[in-house]
């Protein structure tokens, strides 16, 4: 990257920059103008020169000029104006003119606002172009925060100077030079004594300023470690707590902290030092013409008149100056920061554009075979992980890699896949180096899937098509507004050198995963994710989470089928106790008496958990039935038992798991509640305490509680205050709440939920795995499981995909491997969370679902068991990053070398 | 049932007979209250033990495989306790536990009893008492038997 800021503005800004220096010089005639016109005003019309006589006018807008050699020439004669009118006139050229000094500015700013954003824009976009083409090694020693705090923060004071860049110096330098000129035509001698202290000014200030430029350089060195720290505390917060270390990081960052405060405050004192000796400077001057010039008075040597016109001139100098000292400074800051950031991007090695280039076309099969060709391998530290290797992959080729603990099979799929870099020797497919081959092919027809997975924070369906991405194939329609929109962000991007690469369209390139569009791209990827034995999980989540019924609109279409289907089943199974349906006129036991009462899904914060009893509707409704008195003593109750139960234990014992009534914090508050509460009449507890004792009741289900509160009365009235507070229900609370109908699928509520439609009794243990397993069924029969399949892909794995365990990361990188079909895949320990037996069972799927509809992809396999080994063509043997066996399975255990040893 | 008949079932066990009922109430509370038809299995020979069984009613069969297909050696009456040394001394189930008729009972899990154990000395000095009585029979039947061989 270009070293120098200026140089990097200049290259980028020079036309917009010599325009706006055009336009500020422009604004400077109006603006000089206004200067004029108050002295006209009230010498002219306010106090009446010129119209002494009356009735006198005078011209206006007269346009008449004294030129060389020619002499006085008359435009235009103006028109006459009275007294009054010429006022008027006057006066509104004086608006006219702070109108278009006020738009003149405004138009300035702005363009100096866009300009600098435009070059932040590039400038941060240049940044991350070159983080997507580093090398591999250069990942091993950066921290992922400091890469984005440089791009994010240490860049941004840019965006705020480049506008001022050259406009500044160049306009400030004119006014200073223009007033020190000024100066000097006064009294010479006098001028001579300014230009010095000038001088000194700019030969001072600049060197005191170097100190500044080096305070300000750790600063940045000191911030940018801090965001390196705190990012590794956030990714490494297990860690923190299995050690308590947690007191080591607090140490560490106070220090750290105290650093860039001695730092920044060094600057501070250091910055107002200079800012001190710059104005005592600017004051010598005036000091100096007091002094030596009123001596030259007294002495009769000048003239009165010409020392008072020097000091005159004098105040238009130090304004300037010390905004030029300003900008200067800024300047130097910034040039700082943005050395500091080239720095670290300049890295040598870098990929070369053309590697990355976009492609839209389809590349096309790699025939040729993949070989490593006297290949060596180091790791960071330079130990060797593999030792001049050379090994032939031919196309449709299964080939397993045993590798001894040091063996280094894994350096060679990592150089395959084009992670790591050789050291000596080459990876080549066919005739071409890979390195050379644009990503374009190596990253659509050959696949890498590893132990180390990395997942972005999106859903599952995301991070599966993520391998698909390359490229926009398709060109968005928009139309009205959205059109203008877009067209705008095209003309930016370039504008700013970004691509103008539309992240809206679709980029799933559809026909290497086998499909042809969106519509049928599903079967391929159940086809995948059944191969790697991700499906049942992702089944399992999908009924866990809530539906999108904009997409799933077949599930929330049959959700009366399913819920029919579900009850039919159970019946013929016997195990019609294990659901007790949700029924719009009975009493359901096994749920709270809060979910008989609201009888459906809250779907906003208004009627959730503890709102519920404290909303004024939902109290009046409770009134009317009769039943506030009942279930605040039934609340009374419950406080004291659960109080009697609990008050003993410490708050972090796990039995307050079972206690669904409150947690362990509130005991205590609930202890002095019952107190102030207890023979209280009812009439006298106000609201809050009642909200507070009602909510207990709220969760309440009698056969697991089995405190014995429920009666047949009491449950026939909570079914009739149901019915009361949906007959009236407010306009604002229609949307707080979806109410249980047995004919419609409830939004808010999980999948599960929806079909079950009823509480799973509580006197099963095994119920859950029973349902479940009957659900599926189901599902399946009733052609709905695509569909769910479809409702767990849109769950969000989290960042870094930590919301799956490291087994479902794996498999989801295997299948994401497998989806787009290539002609290599390179599978380097890919399931080692799993265990042994799972792992072979994907293989052979893996090994099938790759060659499924004839396609004989070349298989690289990293086993993580020797024994894995025999389902594959070839088996390479590695130790001590050397190639010691190459051969079929029976081969190699006939010759009774290192696999055999593995083996036994 | 209710929790305070279900203190009352867990005082007649003799296991918890010498504890106080107070402790009983919150034992009672924080277990699960299951149910199951006859012929409805309550764990497995050979499952690992995750939690003890108080029968409130109805009557369970213990079962032991054997060569032969399963023997049934005992029979579970309520207000007995079964599956208690499983979670004790974290083995397998030693047999197999089917309802015989429609049953009741308390699940009492393992971390819980654990807990209280740990947590109530009296109580489990109360258990080791009638674990030990249980061993001096046991101790006294193998006796017997070995002299009855002799």
């Amino acid at each position: 990257m270009e070293p120098s800021l200026a140089r990097y503005i200049w290259t980028h800004t020079k036309k917009q920059q010599l325009w706006i220096l055009v336009i500020v010089l422009l604004s400077m005639i109006p603006y000089f103008m206004s200067f004029d016109l108050p002295k006209l005003i009230v010498n002219g019309p306010i106090q009446g020169k010129g119209f002494e006589q009356p009735g006198a006018t005078q011209p206006f807008m007269r346009l008449h000029y004294n030129l060389p050699f020619i002499g006085e020439v008359q435009f235009f004669s103006g028109f006459q104006l009275d007294r009054t009118t010429t006022l008027f006139a006057l006066s509104l050229v004086f608006l006219l003119l702070v109108i278009i000094n006020g738009l003149f500015k405004y138009y300035i700013n702005t363009y100096k606002g866009r300009l600098g954003e435009r070059m932040l824009r590039r400038i941060r976009f240049d940044l991350v172009d070159r983080v997507l083409r580093f090398p591999p090694r250069y990942f091993k020693r950066v921290k992922s925060a400091e890469v984005a705090t440089m791009v994010k923060d240490e860049v941004e004071p840019l965006g705020g100077f480049i506008g001022d860049a050259f406009l500044q110096p160049v306009l400030l330098g004119g006014q200073a030079l223009t007033a020190m000129l000024f100066i000097v035509v006064q009294n010479f001698w006098l001028g001579m004594i300014a230009a010095v202290i000038v001088a000194i000014q700019i030969v001072l200030i600049p060197r005191m300023r170097r100190r500044l430029i080096v305070l300000g350089r750790r600063r940045q060195l000191t911030a940018r470690a801090l965001s390196g720290r705190v990012g590794e505390i956030v990714d490494g917060i297990g860690a923190v707590h299995v050690h308590d270390t947690s007191n080591y990081e607090r140490a560490d960052i106070a220090a750290r902290l105290g650093l860039i405060f001695k730092i920044r405050f060094d600057l501070y004192q250091w910055k107002f030092m200079v800012k001190f000796l710059n104005n005592f400077l600017a004051q010598i001057t005036p000091f100096l013409f007091y002094m030596v010039g009123g001596y030259l008075v007294i002495q009769g040597r000048l003239d009165v008149g010409q020392l008072v016109a020097v000091i005159g001139a004098y105040k238009d100098l130090p304004g300037p100056m010390k905004e030029l000292i300003d900008w200067d400074q800024d300047r130097q800051d910034v040039q700082v920061k943005y050395q500091q950031v080239v720095e670290q991007f300049t890295v040598e090695g870098l990929i070369a554009p053309r590697i990355g280039a976009l492609t839209i076309d389809d590349p096309g099969p790699m025939t040729n075979p993949l070989s490593a060709i006297g290949l060596s391998m180091t790791d960071d530290g330079g130990a060797m992980l593999l030792d001049r290797i050379s090994l032939q992959v031919k196309p449709g080729e299964t080939v397993a890699l045993v590798s001894t603990s040091t063996g280094g099979a894994e350096a060679l799929a990592e150089a395959f896949a084009r992670l790591n870099w050789p050291e000596s020797g080459r990876v080549a497919s066919g005739a071409d180096d890979l390195l050379e081959l644009p990503e374009a092919v190596t990253g659509r027809r050959m696949s890498y899937a590893s132990s180390d997975v990395f997942l972005f924070q999106a859903s599952l369906r995301d991070n599966l098509l993520y391998g698909l991405k390359h490229a926009p194939l398709t060109s968005v329609t928009y139309d009205g507004a959205a059109a203008d929109q877009q067209r705008w962000n095209i003309d930016e991007a370039r504008r700013s050198g970004n691509p103008d690469l539309d992240i809206h369209s679709d980029w799933i390139d559809y026909a290497s995963a086998g499909a042809t569009g969106p519509h049928d791209l599903f079967e391929a990827v159940r086809q995948v994710l059944d191969a790697v034995l991700l499906s049942r999980d992702i089944l399992d989540l999908g009924l866990r989470s809530s539906a999108d019924l904009t997409r799933h609109t077949e599930l929330a279409g049959r959700i009366v089928e399913l819920r029919a289907a579900l009850r039919t089943r159970l019946e013929h199974e016997g195990l019609s106790g294990l659901v007790v349906p949700f029924e719009p006129g009975a009493y359901n036991k096994e749920a709270t008496i809060g979910q008989n009462l609201l009888f459906g899904a809250a779907a906003g914060p208004e009627l959730a958990d503890r709102a519920l009893a404290a909303n004024p509707y939902f109290a009046s409704v409770l009134r009317q039935a009769g039943l506030d008195r009942t279930l605040y003593e039934m609340g009374l109750e419950i406080a004291e038992q659960a109080i009697e139960l609990f008050a003993d234990l410490p708050p972090d014992h796990p039995f307050f798991q079972q206690l669904a009534f409150m947690s362990a914090e509130e005991i205590p508050a609930y202890e002095t509640l019952l107190q102030r509460l207890k023979n209280r009449p009812y009439e006298t507890v106000s609201e809050s305490d009642r909200a507070m004792i009602v909510t207990l009741s709220f969760a309440y289900i009698e056969p697991r509680h089995r405190f014995g509160l429920l009666s047949d009365e009491l449950m026939n009235k909570i079914v009739a205050a149901r019915n009361r507070f949906y007959e009236d229900l407010p306009p604002e609370l229609q949307n707080a709440v979806e109410r249980y109908d047995p004919a419609k699928y409830i939004a808010a509520a999980t999948v599960m939920e929806n079909v079950l439609f009823g509480r799973l009794g509580s006197n099963h243990p095994d119920a859950p795995d029973r349902i479940r397993s009957i659900v599926y069924d189901i599902l399946d029969e009733l052609g709905l499981y695509a569909e769910l399949l479809d409702v767990g892909l849109d769950f969000n794995v989290g960042a870094g995909g930590r919301r799956l365990t490291s087994g479902q990361r794996q498999k989801l990188d295997v299948a994401r491997a497998l989806l787009k079909r290539p002609d290599f895949l390179i599978l380097n320990r890919p399931l080692s969370a799993l265990d042994q037996r799972v792992q072979e069972k994907v293989l052979q799927n893996v090994l099938e679902e790759a060659r499924r509809d004839g396609r004989s992809p070349a298989i690289v396999w990293v086993v993580t068991n020797p024994t894995m080994a025999m389902m594959f063509d070839r088996v390479v043997v590695f130790d001590s990053g050397r190639l010691v066996e190459d051969g079929t399975h029976e081969t190699l255990l006939a010759g009774g070398g290192i696999l055999k040893e593995l083996l036994s | 049932m209710l929790l305070k008949d279900e203190v009352g079932m867990l005082q007649r066990v003799p296991l918890f007979s010498g504890i106080e009922p107070a402790k009983l109430k919150l034992l009672a509370f924080t277990s699960d209250r299951v149910s199951y038809g006859a012929g409805e299995i309550l764990f497995r020979q050979g499952d690992e033990g995750d939690a003890a069984y108080v029968i409130l009613s109805g009557r369970a069969d213990i079962l032991v495989d054997s060569d032969g297909g399963s023997i049934k050696v005992a029979e579970l009456v309520p207000n007995s306790i079964v599956g208690e040394i499983a979670i004790l001394c974290d083995v397998y189930r030693t047999a197999t536990v089917r309802a015989a008729s429609p049953l009741e009972a308390l699940r009492i899990r393992k971390d819980h009893f654990l807990r209280l154990m740990r947590e109530f000395p009296d109580m489990t000095i109360e258990m080791v008492r009638v674990l030990a009585d249980r061993l001096s029979h046991t101790t006294a039947d193998l006796i017997d038997a070995r002299s009855a061989k002799q």
